[in-house]
Parts: structure tokens; sequence; C-alpha cells
């Protein structure tokens, strides 16, 4: 019999106001009572709407039947017979646009945390079992994967599961892309996201770091060395500024930057050699994942006032619900309708206000989004020693700058045929943010998967 | 892991090391950097390749011992390895097609002048090298440099090889001589790229700088090297390091290198203090 209780079972979390002061993950995960009493809130549907609604079209209401069952070791078999990092997707994934978004329950009430029950398993199963890796025989072939994050991990996977000989080429000193360097330990720990990728490697894939594909290596040298395709998974990597005054003033970082210190860098940690402002009150201009991740990261190196500068109001905000709320809980500043027009600083150089303008919201644009319009004559200042800009990030240009034949859209994404993700060269591959620009972790695994098929059928048809 | 195959201490403060990355070797270009991270605690720190061998598949560094890494770095022998090691990573100088340059290196500067003047003498240019010191003491690469150039003019602040002045005087005497150069190439601390750059100006010679700025990956997705030419915002990584000396803003330079002074004096101070520990206790 269900359980029919219209609320998720909540999951533990550490208390706000104690979390913002460390770097410790927020949220506990279920104890195995908790994940047997969620599970039971899954009707079993028959035409599984949730499955559509995940990009790897995980099985879902099999893998919740598992845990209710107690047969975990299946249910963490199911998981990963579509997606490679379930202990990663089941903590980031923007469940309630995917496939919390289908979900039957979801109609009336609140849907089954698939997120919740996802990451269950796989900690269950990282904690309980010695992870064996699978060898599998080698069909001969050779593919490139460029840039080891979200994408390139999962065709890596992928390919080898299918006899290919994976080389993955990462320009950092560490693999995993935004899941190292840019979703912050409170969110994602970077130990779980390190044993994916051991796993992975004890499964046969090589990950060549320090190795920047266009630099080092062009695509053309990489075919030459006998790879017979090649997939791009660079990622988009380059951030965008406001064009500003005061923009080069010291104390602004591009979240990209300040999120590197943090996380690849550890510059919060005592012991590691690279530093970071340690700032009193800072600006972190955005609206998106990035900047809560930004703003929550600054107030946990011990900044007493950290603001979210955000042109349009909140309900157009693009982050995920579940990080405002948490934003908000650790006591984060919500300027709304407020637009950052300058930063001024002193004779050193050094960041001391933010100059904003009140927003108001306009007629709906051609997308249908109200547009944020300027009050005039109502600019304000805030004290600030640090500015965080948070306004987005596009594709890296330098493998398309250094590669013939590969083009790109005006945004500096990749073009690709929509079936297949091969790219304007024969041959070439790409998927995840490199094509869709800045989307999510679950997107661009999906895109690493169809990525892989598609070189599978293409190296099988060369032959 | 990258091993030191030779390590030569060049004076007192300065060091440079023969590294093997074979695939570096194999791309590098004047004008190009590596970053290196000495172990796993380590930052990434920024040098500029000195000199590389395609056949050996060794790159050239040359340090100065200024804070904690570089000083991590200089306690690494012949045999032993540098944890990370990434390049070549910028872009490469622009030396075509001039017939008479004036390369100018300060002081560590003068390793990364070197290979410029090389590259520019090879390519059939007059080259004029003037190379500044604060002393005849931490004078180096003299032999090298002499045979890169046409002249060279060795100056110390404090006259101690008997030629006093600032690189920027043996600059001035050349041109009001009649020099006629159409290129300049100056390498070394900031304030003296900006002099250097402040002189030729109103001569209207070509002044190429190497913009030095604090970096982090090295590969344009960051901007914490960002540097203001011409008005524009560029990323020192990817569009440098190499720029037009009388385009960039030199006094916003300036100032964005000291953004962690107070750290990087702490970083330093404490490590120096451990070392001190353990010489008392071993």
């Amino acid at each position: 019999m269900a359980n029919m209780n219209p609320k998720k079972t909540p999951m533990p979390e550490q208390d706000p106001l104690v979390r913002n002061h460390n770097f410790e993950e927020v949220t506990l995960g279920y104890t195995d009572e908790m994940a047997m009493e969620e599970a039971q809130r899954c009707l079993q549907c028959k035409h599984k709407p949730c499955v559509s609604g995940c990009p790897v079209n995980i099985r879902i209401p099999e893998f919740i039947r598992c845990i209710t069952e107690g047969d975990l070791e299946k249910a963490y078999q199911i998981i990963t017979s579509t997606s490679s990092l379930p202990a990663v997707c089941g903590r980031v994934c923007p469940q309630e646009t995917q496939c919390e978004a289908k979900c039957v329950r979801g109609i009336k009430h609140e849907p089954v945390g698939i997120g919740r029950l996802e990451r269950y398993v796989a900690d269950w199963y990282m904690n309980h079992r010695e992870r064996t890796p699978v060898k599998t025989e080698r069909n001969g072939h050779r593919v490139a994967i460029v840039g080891a994050g979200p994408a390139g991990l999962t065709c890596a996977g992928d390919l080898n599961a299918m006899g290919y000989s994976v080389t993955v080429f990462e320009a950092l000193h560490t693999a995993g892309g935004v899941l190292m360097y840019g979703i912050p330990q409170f969110r994602l720990p970077k130990e779980i996201v390190q044993k994916e990728i051991d796993l992975l490697k004890s499964n046969g894939v090589t990950i060549e770091t320090n190795m920047v594909i266009g630099k080092v290596l062009s695509v053309d040298e990489l075919f030459e060395m006998g790879f017979e395709a090649v997939f791009i998974g660079s990622g988009a990597g380059l951030p965008s500024f406001m064009n500003i005054p005061g923009e080069s003033l010291v104390g602004v970082y591009s979240a990209n930057e300040f999120l590197t210190r943090i996380n690849l860098m550890k510059a919060y940690k005592e012991g590691y050699d690279t530093p970071i402002i340690q700032p009193k009150n800072v600006a972190v201009c955005g609206g998106g994942n990035v900047a809560m991740d930004a703003a929550r990261s600054a107030k946990r190196l011990g900044a007493e006032n950290v603001y979210i500068v955000y042109r349009r109001a909140e309900e157009q905000m693009p982050a995920r619900r579940e990080e405002i709320h948490h934003a908000k809980e650790e006591e984060i500043d919500f300027r709304l309708l407020t637009n950052p027009v300058a930063i001024h600083g002193d004779e050193n150089g050094r960041v001391t206000e933010i100059e904003c303008i009140r927003m108001e919201l306009g007629e709906p644009d051609a997308s249908g989004r109200r547009k944020p319009v300027e009050v005039e004559g109502s600019n304000f200042r805030l004290p600030v020693d640090c500015v965080v800009m948070a306004i987005g990030n596009s594709p890296n240009p330098l493998l398309r700058k250094t590669t013939e034949g590969l083009e790109a859209n005006r945004h500096g994404c990749l073009v690709v045929n929509e079936e297949t993700l091969q790219t304007t060269r024969e041959g070439v591959f790409a998927g995840g943010d490199a094509v869709t620009g800045a989307a999510t972790v679950i997107l661009a695994m999906g895109e690493g998967k169809r990525a892989a098929n598609s070189i599978d059928e293409y190296i099988k048809s060369k032959k | 892991m990258f091993p030191i195959l030779k390590k030569r201490r060049l004076n007192d403060t300065m060091t440079l090391m023969e590294v093997e990355a074979p695939f570096i070797a194999k791309k590098a270009k004047a004008g190009q950097f590596i970053i290196l991270r000495v172990n796993e605690f380590g930052e990434r720190i920024p040098l500029t390749i000195a000199d590389y061998d395609r056949e050996a598949g060794t790159i050239t560094i040359i340090f100065q011992k200024v804070g904690k890494t570089t000083l991590l770095l200089d306690q690494l022998e012949e045999g032993e390895k540098i944890l990370d090691f990434i390049g070549p990573l910028g872009t490469a100088s622009h030396l075509e097609g001039y017939k008479k340059a004036a390369v100018i290196g300060g002081g560590a500067g003068c390793a990364i002048a070197y290979p410029q003047a090389k590259a520019l003498h090879e390519m059939g240019a007059h080259v004029d090298m003037i190379a500044g010191f604060r002393s005849q003491d931490i004078i180096i690469l003299e032999e090298e440099m002499r045979a890169a150039s046409d002249n060279l003019f060795l100056m110390t602040d404090d006259g101690s090889n008997g030629n006093k002045g600032f690189v920027t005087d043996a600059l001035k005497a050349q041109i009001d001589a009649g020099a006629d150069y159409d290129l300049v190439v100056a390498i070394g601390p900031l304030p003296m790229m900006r002099a250097v750059s402040n002189l030729t100006k109103p001569y209207g010679i070509k002044t190429i700088i190497s913009m030095n700025p604090i970096m982090i990956d090295g590969t344009g997705m960051c901007g914490g090297c960002r540097v203001t030419v011409g008005g524009e915002t560029k990323f020192a990584c990817v569009d440098g390091p190499d720029f037009d000396g009388h385009l960039v803003d030199f006094d916003e330079a300036i100032l964005r290198t000291r953004t962690y002074r107070e750290d990087e004096a702490r970083a330093t101070r404490e490590y120096n203090c451990h070392l001190m520990e353990g010489a008392k206790n071993g």
C-alpha cells in the first residue's frame, strides 16, 4: 500500500546558522527508514511519466521498487545502467523541472523525492560495497575526449563500456570540470566526485590532466595519433563581465575565479597556498545557481553581509528554488529589481562601494518575460569590499580558434547535427555546454551518452 | 609528474631548471608561458618559457625566489619532479619583419627578454640588448645575451659594473644617437615597462611589453589576469602576455598585482619560520 502522505519525507539538514560558517555538506541524506518511507510514496505508474523527464531516462519506478523491497544492490544496478554519476546527479540535478516535474504525485501534492532516493542508493553503494572494476574486452578502436566534465566523463564511460579505448584530455590538474571547480563542497563533496572518477579509471578510461587541447595538441594531431573520433566536451568556461566602470578594481572577481580559488584550489582551507580575499561585505551580481553558490561561499569565508544583486524579480531568477531557499535561510540578503551600474574604489584600487539603480518590470517582451527598466534617479550605493560577477559564461573559444572547419554560432556554441551531435568536422562530435551554452550537469551527461552512441555508429560504419 | 633534468643557481635569488615536458617542448614558441604547481597543497603560478629543446623534450624555466611557491620550487633538486606543468599557454610573440630592435630586460625579466632577442637575431634583425640589474653581483645570462645580440648594454642601478643608470638611460642614449629602432621589446617589472613605454611613445617606436598579472588557470576561464589595453578588457593568459606598451593601463595593472600582498608576505614568513625551526630541530 502506497504511503499517501502529501508531502515529501523531509531530508535532514545542517542548521542554517551553523552551516553558513562551514563548508560541509548542507543536506545530510536519508536514513534507511526515511528512504523506505519516501520510496513507498511512489505509485509505480504503468506509463512512468517521470522516466521521460530524466535526460538519461533512468528507470525510476523500478529502482524505487527495489528500495521498498530492500534490494539496494539491484536499485544501484538499475540506476547505473543508464547514469554514470548518480551520487552527483541525485544532489545537483534540478529535479523540479525534470523527473519530479512529471511525477503523478506532484499533480495534487508534492512529487516523490526521486533525487533524494537516487542519492540515497548511490551513497549506500559507495559506503557498503567495494566497487569492483568492470573488465570489458577491447574492440581495438580509440576515441579521444576533450574535457573531463560531466559530458566528457559520461561519453568516456559509455564508450569504454562498449569496448573502446578512451583517453580523456583535461586542461586543469584535476578531472571533473565544473563538479570540481564550480559547484561548492557544501552542495557536492569533492570526495564523492573523485570516487566516481576513480571508478571510471579503474574500469579502463585513461585520463590525462594538464593537457590543454588547442595548445599542446590540436584536434588534427589527435587523429594523427590514431584516435578515430573526437568528442568535445569543453564546456562553457569563458566568464562574462558587465562592462561597467570599476570592474578591474581589486576585489572584483568573476564567479569562475572566485569559485575556482575556493573549490579547486581550496583557498578556504588551512594548509593550502592559494589566497583569496577575506571579504566583509560582498555583492554577487546575478540570479542563477552560480550566483547562489558564490554568495553562500562568501558567507562561509566569514563575510558579514552578502547581497545578491539581481535586475529582475525573484520569480524570474534562473536559480533552483531549493538553492534560493537555502541562501535565504543562510541570511543572504536579496536585493531584487536592482542593477549594478558602477563599482567604486579607493586610492589603492580596492573596491569600496557598488553603485546600483532600482528597476521595475515593464511590458512583456517577445519571449513573454517582463523586461526590467531603470527607475530614473534611483541610484544608491552599497558599501562592499568584494564584488562577484555571476552573470553567465560562454564557451571558451580556444578549440574552435585552433581547429579548421569547426563552426560555431554567434554565441560561440559549436554547431552540431542535432541527431548525431557531429560537428561540422567529420569524426568530431560535441556535447554539453560547449554546444548548448551554460546548462545543467544532467543535460551535459545526456548529450555525452547520445554522442557515445553516435560515435559507436560512426566508427562501425567506417569499417 | 614532470622530472627536473637540470638545475643551476644563476645567482642568490635566481634559479634555472630544465624540465622534461616533451609535449610542451614540441609546441613552445617565444613569448609563451607555462603554469606549474609544486605539490598537492600548492598554488598554480605562471612562468615564462625561457628556452626549449624539441629533440630533448625539455622546457627551461628561470625563476626568482620571491615568495613561498618559488622558495618551494627552489628546494626541488635534479631528479625530483614537479607535480603539474601545463602549457604552452598564451599567444606567441609576433617578431617577424622588424629590421632593428632594442630588447630590454630588467632583472629577472632578462630571462624572458633573452629568448626574444635570440628569436629576433635569428630572423636577421639587428638587435641591441639592454639589460638592467640592481648591482653587478646579480647579473645573469651575460654570455647568452651577448651571443643573441649585436650590442649588449649592461646597466646597474648602483654602477657597480662601471655602467651606472637605468635601462631607460641607455635606451634614450641610443635613440638620441640615431639608432632608428623599428621595435622595442621591454620585459621586467611593471614600473620599468611603463618607463620604457613612456619613453618610446613620443618617438612613435612600436613597443611590445610582456604582462605578468596574477593568474590561476591560464586558459581564459576566470579573468583573474585581466588587463585594460586601449580601453578594452583583455585576458593576459590568452590574448597576451604580449601587448602594445603604449596602450596598456600600467597604473591599474600595478594595483592589481598587489591584491594578495599581505597573504603572500605572511605565507613567505611562515614558510621561512618553518624552515628555521626545521634547522634548529634538525
